[in-house]
Formats: C-alpha cells, structure tokens, sequence
C-alpha cells in the first residue's frame, strides 16, 4: 500500500471519515506519521476554540480582578485562583465526573463529550492564567498614559476601548503568546483525562500512545509527535508575533518590546 | 479503625462516615499522599541538579556541550510534557534493559527488536521477574523521578540560565581583575550570587511540579488519583461493606481542593523565603518592603 493511499484512508480518522480499523500489524512510518498528523486535528481544534472564547472571558475577569467593586473583584479573583492552583489534569477528572453526574440527572447530556466537556474546562483554564496576565498589565499601564487620556476628555467606554485595552493587550502579549503555546500543550491532556475518545477518534497523543503500545516502540510514534508539537509551537509563535509587531507599530523601532520567548519558560 | 465499626450495615450518618473513611483502602489513598510528597522531595533537588547541568552545558565554551545543553531546554519547551512522561518511561526501561542484555547476555543471537516485540534475555529484565512485589513498585517509582527530573531540568535550567546572566557584569569583571581563573570565579561569585535572581522563576518551578505530581497516575504508580478513581466508584452491598453509587466526583473534588490548599501554601512560604533573601540586597522589593 502506498503511503498515499495511506494518507487517504487515515488523513481525517480522527474525525470519522476514512478506514474505520486503525493498523494493527505491520504499521508502516508512513501510518504512524498519517494518523498522529490527523490526530492534530483535534489539538488544533482544542487550542483554537479555546483561545479564541478564553480571550473574551479573560479580559473580563481581568478588568473585574481589577475592579475597585469588591462584588466583581472577589469572585473574579476566586476563580483564577481556584483554576490557577489546582493541576489542569484533576479539573478535567473533576469536570468529566460531574458533567456524567449531571447527565444520570438528565441535564446538559452533551457535555460527557471530550469535544464539549473538555473544551468547556481548557476554556475556563486558559482564561484563568490569561487573566492573570492582562492583570498584571493592567496594573502595569503606564501612568502618564491615562493621565494624558484624561486631559484629552476620554472617559468610559471610549478610554477602556481606545487606550486601555490596546496598551494592556500590547504589554500583556509576550506572556500571553506563552500561555498560548501552554495550552496548545495542555490539549494533548484532554483523552487521558477521563474523557473517552469515541470510535478511536483522539487527539495526537492518544494515536501516538495507541502506537507505542501496539509496536512497544516509543522511539518512532513519540518522536513523531514531538516534531508536530514544535511545527504548531512555531506557527503559534509566528502568529502571535504578526500580532505583537501590530500592536506596537506606533512605537519608534527602539522602544518596541522584544518578544522574550527564551525567558518565560513557565507560565 | 474504630471499635463501632465493626458491623457497617448499622451506622447511620457521621458515625457511617468515620468509619468509611478510615477502611483499609482509604488508608492506601492517605498513605499515597506520602508517595506524592517523597516524589516532590526527591525530583527536586535532582531536577535542579539536571537544571544545573543543563545551564552550565548552556555556558560552555565548548560548542557541541553548548550545543547538548540548549538543545535539551529548546526540546522540552516545544513538546508537551505529557508526552515525555509517556514517552520516557517505556524509553528508559527499554534503555536500562538494553544495556544489561548487553553486559548479561553477550553471546545472546537473536535481534532484540523481533517485530512488535522487545526481547532481551532473562538476566537482563528489570525488575528481575522473580523480584518481590516491593522491587517492581520502587522501580515504577524510579523511573517517574528520573522522567519528572529530566522534563523538570529543563525548566530549572532554563531559569538558572537567566539567573546566571542576571548577576551583575561587574561583579565577573571584579572577580578577573582579583586573578581569579574562570572556574573559580563560577563558583565563588557566579553561583553564590545567582540564587537570589533564581528564586522567583524556582518557586513557580516548584508549584508546576505540584501541579504536575497528578501525571504519576498515567506512569502506573498508585498515586491519589488512582485511589481516588478506584475508591469513587460505584460500590454494591456484595462486595463492600460500604455501598455506595459513583462518588468519583467528589473524591476529585477533594483532590481539587488538597491540591489548591498545597500550592496556596507554598506560595506563601515562597513569598516569606523570598523576602527574607531580599533583606540587604540593593534592590526595589528590599527596600519596598511587602510587595512582591
């Protein structure tokens, strides 16, 4: 069987379209390459969903950490505290058993699914950890800023959407472009966390460990993966880079914040 | 546990829960409480250890060892870790058992790698087939120090890299123009000032780690979660003495819960160390007191 033909059958498995039974006996490179390159699909999928709703979420509970309103500030500052503190890994057990719980209930039946629950859950999580981050910026705006916002008659609306949104995003992005990359690697937690892959269809981890039991030969599958990993890390920080130039292009060449990827290893 | 215990069928409410919660399985998951904290006390200072390595190899003026040591902190930064886990714990036990099939078993024929299948002699299996059960579990152990250890290194080395570069320039220069040699500036004047720039990046270091200790389930070992998924489940009056329907919820709510508690105080004594290595530094959060 030619590799072609193998990208045909198992290019999309991870969504339901192609051969049905995955390889068994004789797994090619080829294979291992295809279904751990469809399985980055979902991975795909996870991140972007959730960083794209994340962001929204995350710069509510930013402006309401930051808020002088203790009614907004204490229950914005307990949840990202609480999604901050406890390990990624256990919120998904914790969620993937209540959501079942609520589902022998007969509420939300749909959320025992990986491709609902556990995009609810990395949605909540990445919020958390950017909201710190747009936390920290916003206390971090320059004083004169606001000030000379002021004096020009800004006020509201008009000063969070034109100058105190845009400055925060600009000082927050390095680290944002971080959490980013974490949560792109936090995707690849979702199907060993409780959440079952339906019909075998899971995400690049779960194809790649799927492979490594069959053949008991990490050597190939996981190394595979790592390379797919580094390919998105670099797409993510390609992107998020386009970004940041925009947000600093008002900013003469030698005040621009260097993206300082090397330095914030962690999140 | 309790001397009332001793018929379950008629307790009712508190003194039920007593006694639930102290039957012998429930033991094993506070006993594995202990195995998660003797992990965290060694993977540190050995993931500091492997930082330490991993940053000086960072500064060395030989290319290829500078090479070995970016190479290391670039790799474990673009991969999840997750994946590490899985993957070096099959990888390292292939390795060691390699390396004694060929130390064992040298006039062995047969290709190791028939198939799907890793065949080594006997001699060479790890943990020796006819080992006690105990051997087989500090092995499992083993290997999760060793693999949280090389993926942690990496972070360590990382933030030990940026704390060597974070000393003050002077202070290297001072330390030439005193005639000291390159090695003994390092470790006279490099390492004794860098712990301080350290310190913030090693305590978010520390609370990953924490955060990462749940993974240990995925590594085999009987850690909190895997107690907590066999003990939460739904119990029948014919195999236990304490029926129950599907409670894994609220043992992972607990499991929430202890770890917010520990990584809430961590952070705190973190704070009050930090602090106190502030004192006496000419720096803004020595002089401003609380903040930090």
């Amino acid at each position: 069987m030619s590799c072609w033909q193998t990208i045909q059958d198992y290019g999309l498995r991870s969504i339901g379209y192609g051969e049905r039974l995955l390889p068994k006996t004789d797994i090619t490179l080829c294979e291992q390459a295809t279904l751990i390159g469809s399985g980055m699909l979902w991975n795909i999928y996870f991140g972007i969903l959730s960083l794209f709703f994340g962001f929204f979420l995350a710069c509510t509970l930013a402006l309401g950490k930051n808020s002088a309103n203790a009614w907004l500030r204490r229950p914005s500052a307990w949840f990202i505290f609480l999604f901050r503190g406890s390990p990624l890994f256990i919120q998904f057990f914790f969620a993937y058993f209540a959501f079942l719980a609520l589902k022998k209930m007969g509420i939300v039946t749909w959320l025992t699914s990986a491709q609902a629950g556990a995009l609810l859950v990395l949605i909540l999580n990445t919020a958390a950890y950017s909201a710190e981050i747009f936390y920290g910026a916003l206390q971090a705006l320059p004083k004169g800023e606001m000030e000379a916002a002021d004096a020009y008659g800004f006020g509201g609306w008009k000063k969070f959407k034109r100058i105190v949104w845009p400055t925060m995003l600009r000082l927050a992005w390095p680290g944002y472009t971080n959490e980013a990359i974490f949560l792109m690697h936090a995707t690849a937690l979702v199907f060993f966390s409780g959440f079952p892959a339906w019909q075998q269809r899971g995400d690049a981890l779960y194809y790649a460990n799927y492979f490594a039991d069959k053949t008991f030969n990490p050597f190939v599958p996981y190394p595979i993966l790592a390379g797919y990993f580094v390919l998105l890390t670099l797409v993510v920080i390609g992107l998020f880079g386009l970004v940041n130039r925009r947000l600093n292009r008002h900013l003469p060449n030698t005040e621009r914040q260097p993206m300082k990827f090397k330095l914030n290893l962690i999140r | 546990m309790f001397e009332y215990c001793a018929d379950p069928a008629t307790l009712e409410g508190f003194q039920w829960l007593t006694c639930y919660l102290t039957t012998g399985k429930h033991m094993n998951l506070y006993w594995s409480i202990l195995t998660v904290l003797a992990l965290l006390l060694i993977t540190a200072p050995t993931a500091l250890a492997f930082g330490f390595a991993g940053a000086t190899a960072a500064r060395s003026q030989l290319l290829p060892v500078r090479w070995l040591g970016k190479g290391y902190v670039a790799i474990v930064r673009g991969v999840p870790d997750i994946a590490f886990f899985l993957f070096f714990v099959v990888a390292l036990d292939q390795g060691f058992e390699w390396l004694r099939h060929q130390a064992f078993c040298p006039d062995w024929t047969a290709a190791i790698r028939q198939g799907n299948d890793f065949v080594v002699c006997k001699e060479a299996k790890l943990p020796l087939s006819s080992s006690p059960q105990w051997i087989h579990e500090v092995y499992g152990f083993f290997l999760a120090v060793v693999t949280f250890a090389i993926v942690y290194g990496a972070f360590a080395a990382n933030v030990l890299l940026g704390a060597m570069r974070a000393v003050p320039h002077a202070q290297m220069e001072t330390a030439e123009a005193y005639g000291m040699s390159r090695r003994q500036s390092f470790w006279r004047i490099l390492v004794p000032q860098m712990w301080l720039y350290a310190l913030p990046g090693l305590s978010n270091l520390w609370v990953l780690l924490i955060k990462a200790t749940p993974l240990l389930f995925l590594l085999g070992v009987e850690d909190l979660v895997y107690w907590a998924r066999e003990l939460g489940g739904t119990k029948t009056a014919r195999f236990s003495a304490y029926p129950h329907g599907d409670w894994r919820m609220w043992y992972f709510f607990g499991l929430l819960v202890f770890y917010l508690a520990f990584t809430h105080l961590s952070e705190k004594v973190l704070a009050r160390i930090n602090q106190r290595l502030l004192r006496g530094q000419a720096t803004v959060g020595a002089t401003a007191g609380g903040a930090s």
